[in-house]
């Protein structure tokens, strides 16, 4: 009985193919297997993400020739970075763009949170799916769509011009810097409430119910359970709101003429001066640098 | 070794006198072949238009006809813009302003063109040719593509009485507060500097793109003034065109193409534009290759098309321009009668009082040793902290 069985396993036995030779190699070397499989995006990251970042940030310190606009690889200088920390409109605009971005997270925040609490505690199932298709939904339509159309909400002949005018308040037009924080404060709001939502929804109800049994007040349950247990999450969506409105810039440039750092980095590559744009976005980086150290020791990257 | 000068030197003069036989200058093109399929220019909006605004309007798609190169063409948003555009080695040429093709010879970013292989050469006026803003140590660095002054233009259902200087958007510019539609480059600078020699003659203005540093503050004080009156200011002309649509914006400094678009509207935009009478900044632009073009054969196609009667016609009237032949002005009139005469298209005379957009220079572009001026870095800087504060 066996012996047509083992002649059946013999035929079906693998002809010793490259393939099989090689996988019977690699089967005995872990460390080339891990090789060859992180090979491609070891060097995706390595050379062409982070190697052409670098070459950027190399640009801060060679030299520019002022005539012709020409940049001489490897002359060394700190020219561009001088400029920096002594001509005070880089404070400036470092300062206006930085304190746009906080008050973006803040409203985004305090917009946010009521917004995700109903979803995540009180809404029906039913309602809850519509909210979340209805918060998802702004994210389909394309960035520079959502930007003109702002623009031409508070442009000069615009609707909030057509709502405000009979009550004898000007439109705002197109050059206040409270535009900035308007437009991407709603752009940047779907970021924040998806995090403190998934951050509500894990917080198990019975602790809510045990604090209501120790005797604690709707507001002394928010302010001692909820809000701890949230706040990772809140510092995640901050992460979005922050990031995204600090590297913006064709928001500012849109709806309120003006220059955050995105735009002197732009304007500067653009008219040539790749030392000074170069130096200049090492700033960001290092305030998000910051921002994610701190990030991190609140627990926000458990929250993502 | 003293012996050895003369003849060396007589060398030298044999050499000099050798290429001036020769017409074709070093570095340049010496014979045309065939057309390479493409063709990527660096141009003005309003440039190189294929129709797509107006039919009537269109020396694009003829030009890929004949000569089967496909016209891909990126507008600059400036001068500084477009110098840095073509740095980027992915350009045959483009149309450059003064302000631009001083800094593109200095750099050797372009070449040096061989007029023989540009039939079309023979007919540009003698006043565009072998001028310090396209040629170089008298070697021609390109064709002529028109010329014209920066104008005053301004909203007739707000500013009723119809303005005759540049007043409204410096000193009369509270009366538009918020209203001013600024061009956003750092030569607009020179156009302060315009207004302070006719103003405040003490400051000793001479030309408005060499400015010591006392008068170049001046011009920067005059500018942040007029930003706290509110200036909105412009990159791209259809940002313009769109405030002036709207009202954002009732009076500000333009080119004549935004006038053409404004008042060719259904219904025509309630606009006015003048040439005020202190004079005006203004651009002479010409088209120059690349030192690395890619598609050099299509690129002399090109600079022989764009003066070509019929293409510089149509491409003068619809920017609003001075056309650069005589040919072409007569090809002009049956477009737009009297198109040429209304530019001033051969009378030098005009020109004489129009400051062509140029390279702030280091040296004041003289020969005087003594002073220095503000260079392009300094104007571009002082432009950005500006917009910045």
């Amino acid at each position: 009985m066996t012996a047509p069985g083992l002649a059946g396993d013999m035929q079906q036995r693998p002809v010793d193919s490259r393939a099989r030779r090689l996988a019977r190699w690699l089967y005995t070397r872990p460390r080339a297997q891990l090789a060859l499989l992180l090979a491609a995006p070891v060097l995706w990251v390595g050379v062409v993400y982070i190697g052409s970042l670098v070459v950027l940030l190399l640009n801060a310190f060679w030299e520019k020739d002022a005539f012709t606009g020409n940049v001489t690889p490897f002359a060394w200088t700190l020219k561009a970075f001088v400029d920096i920390f002594t001509k005070p409109v880089y404070a400036t605009v470092a300062l206006r763009t930085v304190g746009i971005a906080i008050a973006v997270t803040l409203a985004d925040a305090l917009l946010a949170f009521p917004i995700a609490y109903y979803m995540a505690r009180i809404a029906s199932p039913r309602a809850r799916g519509a909210l979340l298709v209805a918060v998802l939904m702004p994210l389909w339509a394309a960035y520079l769509v959502k930007a003109f159309a702002w623009r031409t909400i508070l442009q000069g002949n615009g609707f909030l011009s057509w709502v405000l005018t009979p009550f004898g308040i000007p439109g705002p037009g197109l050059t206040q810097l409270f535009n900035a924080w308007l437009v991407l404060s709603y752009l940047w709001l779907p970021y924040m409430i998806l995090p403190i939502y998934s951050g509500l929804e894990r917080i198990p109800s019975s602790l809510l119910e045990a604090s209501s049994d120790l005797g604690a007040k709707a507001g002394t349950t928010f302010r001692r359970v909820v809000l701890p247990l949230v706040f990772p999450a809140l510092v995640a969506g901050s992460i979005f709101t922050f990031s995204l409105s600090l590297g913006d810039y064709i928001v500012p440039d849109l709806v309120a003429d003006a220059k955050f750092i995105g735009n002197v980095i732009y304007d500067n590559s653009s008219l040539g001066n790749l030392p000074v744009a170069a130096a200049y976005s090492l700033f960001p980086i290092a305030i998000m640098l910051v921002y994610l150290v701190i990030a991190r020791r609140l627990g926000a990257f458990e929250s993502l | 070794m003293r012996r050895m000068t003369i003849p060396a030197a007589l060398v030298a003069i044999g050499v000099v006198l050798a290429s001036c036989g020769s017409s074709v200058p070093a570095g340049a093109l010496t014979s045309l072949g065939d057309g390479e399929g493409a063709l990527n220019l660096i141009i003005w909006d309003g440039y190189a238009e294929r129709g797509a605004v107006d039919k009537a309007y269109d020396w694009v798609t003829g030009f890929e006809k004949d000569t089967g190169c496909k016209v891909n063409a990126t507008p600059m948003t400036d001068s500084a813009n477009g110098v840095q555009l073509l740095k980027s080695g992915q350009y045959d040429g483009g149309s450059f302003s003064g302000d631009a093709t001083i800094r593109l010879m200095a750099a050797g970013d372009v070449a040096p063109v061989n007029t023989d292989l540009i039939p079309n050469y023979k007919d540009v006026f003698e006043g565009l040719k072998l001028k310090g803003f396209n040629s170089k140590d008298g070697v021609p660095y390109g064709v002529p593509h028109g010329r014209g002054p920066n104008l005053l233009m301004w909203n007739t259902t707000v500013v009723t009485t119809a303005p005759t200087s540049w007043d409204p958007i410096w000193e009369g510019g509270s009366s538009y507060k918020g209203k001013l539609s600024i061009y956003d480059s750092s030569i607009f600078i020179a156009d302060a500097a315009l207004h302070l020699m006719q103003k405040q003659p003490d400051l000793g203005i001479t030309n408005p793109y060499q400015l010591t540093d006392k008068q170049f503050n001046a011009a920067i004080a005059l500018l942040q003034q007029q930003k706290a009156n509110g200036a909105v200011y412009w990159g791209l002309l259809t940002d313009q065109v769109q405030t002036f649509e709207s009202g954002d914006t009732v009076i500000g400094t333009t080119w004549p193409y935004q006038v053409n678009l404004l008042k060719g509207e259904d219904p025509p935009a309630p606009v006015e534009a003048v040439l005020p009478n202190e004079g005006s900044t203004g651009w002479s632009d010409t088209w120059m290759i690349a030192k690395n073009a890619k598609h050099p054969n299509c690129m002399y196609r090109w600079m022989n098309h764009i003066i070509s009667p019929q293409a510089n016609a149509q491409a003068t009237v619809w920017f609003g321009e001075a056309a650069v032949t005589q040919k072409a002005c007569d090809a002009a009139e049956a477009i737009l009668p009297g198109h040429c005469a209304a530019q001033h298209a051969s009378d030098e005379a005009y020109w004489d009082k129009i400051w062509y957009w140029t390279t702030p220079q280091a040296s004041c572009a003289d020969n005087d040793d003594a002073t220095t001026c503000k260079d392009q870095d300094a104007w571009v800087e002082a432009w950005s902290t500006l917009r910045g504060t």
